[in-house]
């Protein structure tokens, strides 16, 4: 009987709430998170939306109760809020009680601070503010996060795009079920930049409305920040505190597309091997899933792809499915975890949280996701997918305890 | 536990295309160890695309290419890297122009700015559909992609995984991170490193792949046992306890251990560390270094394994890396120790692999 892994705890920021009950609340009601920039500096301020944590880096500062630490950046502060909360929701009082790591994940890391100092660095070497650098690497918003909640045991970063946090969980995971930890609490975090916004724009997939998902005339993604983080245990350590289970962790998997560093396949064939792989490992028959909570970012490509792998997957009986990303935006790195905490949202209450804004099915596919709030809906098992550049799939399946 | 049936390493040392092993030892009179690239990446990537990548994309990919034509593996069933800062180059191309805020006109340097650039661009040249990773944390980074890759062949999730380490400098780079005292403030000659006693280290780079396998094979230079991190240990009494745990795992003792490869690289605020180390815990054990080959950089420590690999499989310790005098015929377990300003610390133990020795005899 192979090793069994639960959650026992989930903590989440983002652009609709700062903690698990306002983001539930938010999507009850429908509240979508994307909208004019208000905090981010930049010319694209009136030309393109953002789903930003509305709360500015001062905020955030203070609501981590951290007011005095000037050097932390916004995508290390963004993380500390949710792993304080996912550690909390758990009930964990001793942190170091058990062999207990973090697995965090992030595209930019410090970023947010880094991109001004070059601003002046380049223009004289012996300027720009070292503080804005010294957090630069991936690495050092991991180990504040450790340092904030005092896990010492293992750490360590992932970096795969868009599915990073996917990959935080599915490693996490991987470290109980070998017996080499007994709790992980894992997930990601990234706060929006300048750095990415142009560099999406670049790439000219971004919708200059809020993103439509899966809808024929969708126009590409809307990009978003936010963190979230779960707590993974062996079923030991959950006997050991007899704590209640949020949920199981029954499938993951990691599939590489192969095919473009930033497009998806025609075929989907990356989607398809990640959901295949899931559903394998956790011996669930493609009709046992209840709800898919799409990758779904809104750009002609991946919508198109992921629809066709959906359909192949599940023989063109697609369970109801929404993207999330119409409320929280594309939270990159933490998407993973984002989209695994409203998973479970989803199955505690029963209800299906829709995908705003969709019109028309997509003429190659005629399908249609959710899109009214749905409540009174037995959901045993989640399907939740993160796509990124670089063909890096991976799925997460997550089912009632 | 897994065999290392390949290895392709680019270093500052001519490592690229050869089978030498150190047997010239490269000088340098440098602010930075740069690596010897391929004379050629033909061979590895076709012209058309690496004409668009960036130096470290290509480096990343034959150094791959390198390791698993070695280990005559077309296919791994993984490919996992790790990269402390990845692509600099086109992070720095970016954040040149970001200030401005006007949409640059090429995408490639975003694109190739993101950190799983390289496992991804390895999985688009090979077709391999296979687990995909990419570990972001300082000097724990190769450690990571190692330990992900031991844990897919442990659970029988992976027989065959290519896991590697990779970090570039640029001058921009070391101009920034020389002001808060990360490096020499000037060039320094690479192998007086011992001498310097000065703040600052030497800075370097470098791409390494590891074949890592379930079974020996043809090319099998050692087994490598284990690896642990460890993150900020409050005395070096936990270093000591972690390093006791990691050899009686593998069923040995600490005084089994034949060479110490140590991660001095001549910033004497940083040094000391590994003086107290080997002084305590190994003090009649040969000992060695090996930054003034290779630099400082956060995936070092894949070098230090090359290093180690070679050494094994070889059974001769090149002079150039040793610290004493104390006599090392025949290597059996290599232990690498590196640690960062004290906060991340990690071991490696690697072990002659003996069956591949005696079927090489008879």
């Amino acid at each position: 009987m192979p090793q069994k892994v639960y959650i026992t705890g989930m903590g989440i920021i983002s652009s609709i709430g700062n903690d698990v009950g306002s983001t539930f609340n938010s999507l009850l009601e429908e509240k979508c998170g994307i909208g004019r920039i208000t905090l981010l500096e930049t010319n694209l301020k009136d030309k393109l939306p953002l789903a930003e944590v509305k709360m500015t880096t001062r905020e955030l500062l203070d609501h981590a109760g951290v007011s005095g630490r000037k050097n932390l950046t916004r995508t290390t502060l963004l993380g500390m809020i949710a792993a304080r909360e996912a550690i909390r929701s758990a009930g964990i009082e001793n942190i170091s009680e058990c062999l207990t790591g973090l697995i965090s994940a992030t595209t930019v890391g410090g970023m947010d601070r880094s991109e001004n100092f070059y601003k002046e660095f380049l223009a004289d070497p012996k300027k720009g503010r070292l503080i804005d650098i010294v957090n630069h690497d991936c690495g050092d918003s991991t180990e504040r996060i450790a340092d904030y909640t005092g896990i010492m045991d293992y750490m360590t970063t992932i970096s795969t795009a868009c599915s990073s946090s996917a990959n935080s969980i599915m490693f996490g995971a991987q470290l109980i079920k070998a017996g080499f930890l007994d709790r992980v609490i894992a997930g990601g975090t990234d706060s929006v930049t300048k750095f990415t916004l142009n560099g999406f724009n670049t790439l000219m997939i971004l919708d200059k409305e809020s993103c439509r998902p899966f809808d024929e005339n969708r126009q590409g993604l809307s990009l978003g920040e936010g963190a979230a983080f779960v707590v993974l245990e062996s079923e030991a350590s959950v006997m050991a505190r007899s704590k209640t289970v949020l949920a199981t962790l029954s499938g993951y998997g990691n599939a590489n597309d192969a095919y473009h560093q930033t497009a998806s396949s025609p075929e989907g064939t990356g989607a398809f091997l990640a959901m295949q792989a899931a559903l394998k490992l956790s011996g669930l028959r493609p009709e046992e899933i209840g709800y898919v909570n799409v990758h779904g970012t809104g750009t002609q490509n991946n919508d198109l792809s992921e629809g066709i792998a959906l359909k192949k997957i599940f023989e063109g009986k697609i369970p109801p499915f929404s993207s999330t990303k119409t409320y929280t935006g594309h939270t990159l790195g933490a998407a993973g975890a984002v989209e695994a905490v409203i998973s479970i949202l989803a199955m505690q209450h029963g209800i299906l949280f829709p995908n705003l804004r969709f019109e028309t099915p997509m003429k190659e596919l005629n399908i249609s996701p959710i899109t009214r709030v749905t409540k009174g809906i037995e959901i045993r098992h989640v399907l939740s997918n993160s796509f990124g550049f670089g063909g890096n799939n991976s799925t997460l399946i997550l089912s009632r305890s | 536990m897994a065999f290392i049936n390949g290895i392709g390493l680019i270093s500052p040392q001519k490592t690229a295309e050869t089978t030498d092993f150190l047997q010239e030892v490269m000088e340098y009179d440098a602010d930075y160890l740069k690596c010897i690239e391929p004379a050629s990446y033909k061979p590895y990537i076709d012209p058309i695309q690496s004409r668009r990548m960036s130096r470290l994309i290509k480096m990343g990919i034959a150094s791959a290419k390198m390791c698993l034509n070695e280990a005559g593996c077309t296919m791994p069933d993984a490919i996992i890297t790790g990269t402390g800062l990845g692509s600099v180059e086109d992070t720095e191309k970016i954040l040149g122009t970001i200030h401005l805020d006007q949409p640059f006109l090429n995408p490639t340097p975003f694109m190739q700015s993101t950190y799983n650039t390289i496992s991804s661009q390895i999985a688009i040249q090979l077709k391999c559909h296979n687990y995909n990773s990419t570990y972001v944390h300082r000097t724990f980074s190769f450690e990571s992609s190692i330990q992900d890759a031991l844990l897919q062949i442990a659970e029988g999730t992976g027989r065959n995984i290519l896991a590697g380490g990779i970090d570039e400098m640029t001058l921009n780079h070391l101009n920034i991170t020389r002001r808060p005292g990360h490096w020499k403030m000037s060039p320094v000659k690479n192998l007086e490193m011992l001498t310097w006693d000065s703040p600052g280290a030497l800075a370097g780079e470098g791409a390494s792949y590891f074949l890592l396998s379930a079974e020996r094979s043809e090319t099998t230079y050692a087994q490598l046992l284990s690896v642990k991190t460890i993150y900020k240990p409050a005395n070096p009494g936990i270093i000591e306890r972690h390093l006791q745990d990691l050899v009686t795992a593998s069923g040995l003792d600490i005084k089994d251990i034949s060479l110490v490869i140590l991660g001095i690289n001549g910033d004497n605020r940083n040094d000391g560390f590994y003086r107290d180390f080997s002084s305590s815990l190994f003090p009649d054990t040969p000992v060695a270094f090996y930054k003034q080959l290779c630099g400082e950089y956060h995936t070092s420590t894949g070098f230090a394994l090359w290093l180690a690999a070679n050494i094994l499989k070889r059974q001769s310790v090149p002079s150039v890396i040793r610290l004493d005098q104390i006599p090392c015929d025949l290597p059996h377990n290599v232990l690498i120790y590196n640690q960062y300003y004290n906060v991340n610390h990690s071991l490696m133990l690697v072990t002659r692999d003996a069956k591949r020795d005696i079927r090489h005899k008879s």
